[in-house]
């Protein structure tokens, strides 16, 4: 297995490439503003010393913000057309109501509510109004749309209508681009077409992105298939990506957590990854970061989607300490470290001052800390120390003691023996552990729906069969799958036996 | 005694009503967009203290009935909202003098402030429950043993059902979740009428008020970064039993409920305790070592212990670190009677009520 791993995050865009589950080398080159250049540079240098590998690498995995920062920045979004189906029920609030306005206003085109859609056991709510469709699409067309966002009232029980739907717009519009909120998943009407929205005005983006990194990866004569992260610490081809660019959204934190766990050989423990400004605590459970449970905002909207559960704790190699090393942080110089701290040269006490002058760390100069008041130092460590582990103890949620991972550029400051942990592991290329991360991406299938009429272990089965087709689909080899999370919850009032099932599986990307 | 509601109460509202359902009754986030896209559009409602209604004036009491799930999907609607008031109008042939809810724990909190906006009458600054609870006999209204008929139901579609006559409470809540069942789970309800004088003797009063106020404290707390579980604590002379972290959560449906158990391990101040809790669409009762330590209907709250936001039977998982708020009960759910209708052998448990305000009644 060969892979190259890029990391295209807002100031560096980092790259490694692994060999038969070693890394071979990592780099950094700063993030450039039409995104191919820096990833070509960051090609090239993670490849210097082994072209040949070029022509024979298995996949390139990129994970970028680029997605979720077009959406906060309010840049390169394209205009969409919303069909909602669903009236009589939901009427009241329609799409992109609870947009920010002035998100609304760029992305909103066309706004339509008509009638169809189902009910919670699939039965009709009223029957499609397919005359309202047609006159839609001919509305979309005569204002220039070209991307379109459908959303169905419980459309992840039966996609029915908005299939029928896209049909009919397709028939009048043949390169209309159109998102499914069905393919999009989850309960929850206006969460999942938010979703769809989003995705609808990502389209062109989503196509000049992608583009752009093929690009990156034929100039430098790759020609192996390209795939992206998701949230999820999965990844999909970019074909796909193309379709649904919303799943890369924040994909960041995740990545460098499986890249610990990758670096590590551990699965399941605490992940502490000390930057500059803060300490991010997360956890991992069968090499995946446990997920928050609060609904995840993008831009403003409300999403469905699910974050990697994190602490973050203001402490970092940049924290600021003062003289008498009873104050820690928040302040903290940043990336001014090598001007502002003591060790080198600069007037500000920072936690990374304290680690030089306690012996833990070498940066800088030593000699410049050596006035340090041995007492302040040995107070100030303690303290900062009984800081993480207070943090870890949040996010642990298992009695036993479990490993720790210490990642990032300031984890010296993590002593090596924690209260609470089996062991402290630190890794070699922790500082790229989120290109490590992408590199070793496998590719998943999720589904989120209600299951009526079957008992709960056909239920299951079910579910976890639409999730194997969904996964194979995405690139994986069915062989390979796993399943990693089953959870299902039976729903008050509803009769016969209808259960909500939240299934996932993974597995490795199949051969092409 | 009749003020307007401002609008920068709704919110607040929300965040209260959905600390007071105790873990059910549903979020009440779709109601207030449809309440904050009524006021941005002029519409402006009116809350009447209690004490203000004429003892023959005639009250509704509106719900929306059926599974929070379905109404994540089906989204709540004003319009629809009123049509069981405008049946119940046509079959009484009498008018409302206002519009109250049955329950202030959850969406309910913001239905009648919808009718409200459909049909210009004020809303009473009261509810049945003081909190949620899963069935039609579990209101103060039952506990009076007051009539329950006729009700009035009503679906997106052109369906409206009239409930004339009930044998008992629970004949009638049976009969109306039948109906609500077929139309998809989710309807609109105008419960048994009520007399100015029934809402003055047997309503749980002040609860719109008392919600806006919940949530103005713990909004407040978060916004100047304080512990807004604290500031709730205090505010409202509640008492914090548990802070801890999800450790484990299972469910089932029986029956209708929404039943499970989370437990929770200690934090801070509870390191080394459990506390077991156990939900039937709200949480019912919670044991600490194995030791009850409360029940229904004390209002036992399962809150995020940074953001002080309310977490549901529903959506509480794993690893979340929380905080277990108990709030007072409304004392007509702590008589014999009430305790009979709302108590834990209501609720199939063998033991009695167990407090943390004191001696149990």
């Amino acid at each position: 297995m060969k892979r190259i791993g890029i990391d295209v995050g807002g100031t560096n865009t980092d790259a490694v490439l692994i060999v038969d589950g070693k890394v071979l080398k990592g780099v950094k080159t700063p993030t450039t503003e039409d995104v191919t250049s820096g990833v070509r540079k960051a090609l090239d240098l993670v490849l210097a010393d082994n072209r040949a590998l070029a022509a024979s690498l298995d996949g390139v995995m990129i994970g970028t913000t680029h997605f979720t920062n077009a959406v906060v920045q309010r840049r390169g979004l394209n205009k969409v057309a919303a069909l909602r189906i669903g009236l009589p029920a939901s009427a009241a609030l329609p799409p992109f109501v609870d947009w920010p306005t002035d998100l609304a206003r760029l992305v909103s085109g066309e706004v339509h509510m008509i009638r169809g859609g189902h009910e919670y056991d699939g039965r009709p709510i009223v029957p499609l109004d397919r005359t309202a469709v047609r006159e839609i699409a001919r509305k979309i067309a005569d204002a220039g749309i070209t991307s379109a966002g459908i959303c169905a009232v419980f459309s992840p029980l039966t996609a029915e209508c908005e299939q029928e739907a896209a049909e009919i717009l397709r028939e009048e519009n043949p390169d209309l681009r159109i998102t499914l909120s069905s393919d999009l998943g989850r309960i929850g009407l206006l969460e999942r077409e938010n979703v769809t929205l989003l995705n609808a005005c990502l389209q062109n983006l989503a196509h000049k992105t992608t583009n752009a990194f093929a690009d990156a990866m034929r100039a430098s004569g790759i020609e192996a298939p390209l795939f992206l992260t998701q949230n999820d610490g999965t990844i999909m081809r970019a074909e796909m990506v193309e379709r649904f660019p919303v799943y890369c959204f924040a994909s960041g934190p995740t990545n460098s957590m499986r890249g610990a766990a990758f670096l590590s050989g551990i699965e399941d423990g605490v992940v502490v990854d000390v930057g500059g400004t803060t300490s991010d605590i997360g956890y991992l459970k069968a090499g995946f970061p446990r997920e928050a449970n609060t609904a995840v905002e993008v831009g403003g909207v409300r999403t469905l989607f699910r974050m990697p559960d994190l602490l973050s704790i203001g402490l970092g190699g940049g924290t600021e300490i003062t003289e008498d090393g009873n104050g820690i942080g928040p302040g903290s110089v940043g990336y001014h470290l090598t001007q502002e701290a003591m060790v080198f040269g600069g007037k500000q006490l920072t936690a990374t001052d304290i680690a030089v002058a306690a012996g833990i760390a070498e940066i800088g100069e030593r000699t410049r800390v050596a006035h340090l008041d041995g007492g302040i130092v040995r107070r100030t460590l303690g303290a900062m120390r009984e800081m993480i582990v207070e943090g870890i103890d949040r996010m642990k949620t298992e009695a036993g003691d479990v490993p720790l991972l210490a990642v990032g550029g300031g984890s010296f400051l993590i002593p090596d023996r924690v209260e609470g942990a089996s062991e402290v592991v630190r890794v070699e290329h922790h500082a790229v552990a989120n290109a490590v991360g992408a590199a070793i991406a496998q590719v998943s299938g999720e589904i989120d729906r209600i299951f009526s009429g079957l008992s709960r272990e056909d239920a299951l089965v079910a579910a976890v069969e639409e999730a194997q087709g969904k996964a194979v689909e995405a690139g994986a080899d069915h062989a390979t799958l796993k399943t990693v999370e089953v959870e299902d919850l039976p729903i008050a009032y509803l009769p016969g036996n209808s259960v909500r099932v939240r299934t996932r599986v993974i597995g490795a990307i199949a051969a092409q | 005694m009749l003020r307007e509601i401002e609008r920068d109460e709704l919110e607040p509202l929300a965040t209260g009503a959905w600390i007071l359902g105790a873990g059910g009754g549903g979020s009440p986030y779709l109601s207030y967009l449809n309440m904050r896209n009524l006021y941005e559009g002029g519409t402006r409602v009116k809350l009447m203290d209690p004490m203000a209604l004429e003892d023959d004036d005639l009250v509704a009491v509106v719900s929306n009935m059926g599974a929070p799930l379905v109404g994540q999907e089906r989204l709540s609607d004003p319009a629809f909202a009123a049509k069981p008031l405008r049946a119940m109008e046509d079959y009484l042939q009498k008018k409302f003098r206002a519009v109250m809810s049955v329950e202030v724990g959850g969406g309910n909190a913001l239905q009648p402030l919808q009718v409200a906006a459909m049909t210009g009458l004020p809303v009473v600054d009261a509810d049945s429950m003081g909190r949620a609870f899963p069935e039609a006999q579990m209101t103060s209204f039952a506990i009076a043993d007051l009539p329950m008929f006729p009700l009035t139901l009503a679906d997106i579609r052109d369906n409206e059902v009239v409930v004339t006559r009930a044998a008992s409470w629970k004949w009638m809540e049976r009969i109306s979740r039948k109906v609500c069942t077929e139309v998809g789970s989710i309807a609109a309800t105008c419960k048994a009428p009520r007399t100015g004088r029934e809402v003055k003797d047997h309503g749980v009063l002040y609860t719109t008020t008392k919600a806006i106020r919940i949530g103005r404290v713990v909004r407040e707390a978060r916004r100047r970064h304080d512990d807004p579980v604290a500031a709730l604590v205090e505010a409202e002379s509640g008492v914090l039993l548990f802070r801890g972290k999800v450790q484990d959560i299972s469910r089932r449906t029986t029956e209708g409920f929404l039943r499970g158990r989370a437990r929770i391990e200690g934090l801070d101040g509870d390191r080394g305790s459990t506390l077991d809790l156990e939900f039937q669409n709200e949480f019912a009762a919670a044991w600490r070592d194995g030791e009850v330590a409360v029940t229904t209907p004390d209002i036992i709250c399962v809150m995020d212990s940074i953001s002080g936001e309310a977490i549901g039977t529903e959506s509480i998982r794993y690893g979340q670190r929380v905080s277990v708020v108990v709030l007072p009960a409304p004392e007509v759910l702590l008589t014999p009677k009430g305790l009979q209708h709302v108590g834990p052998r209501a609720f199939g448990y063998d033991f009695d009520y167990r407090t943390v305000f004191g001696a149990a009644a």
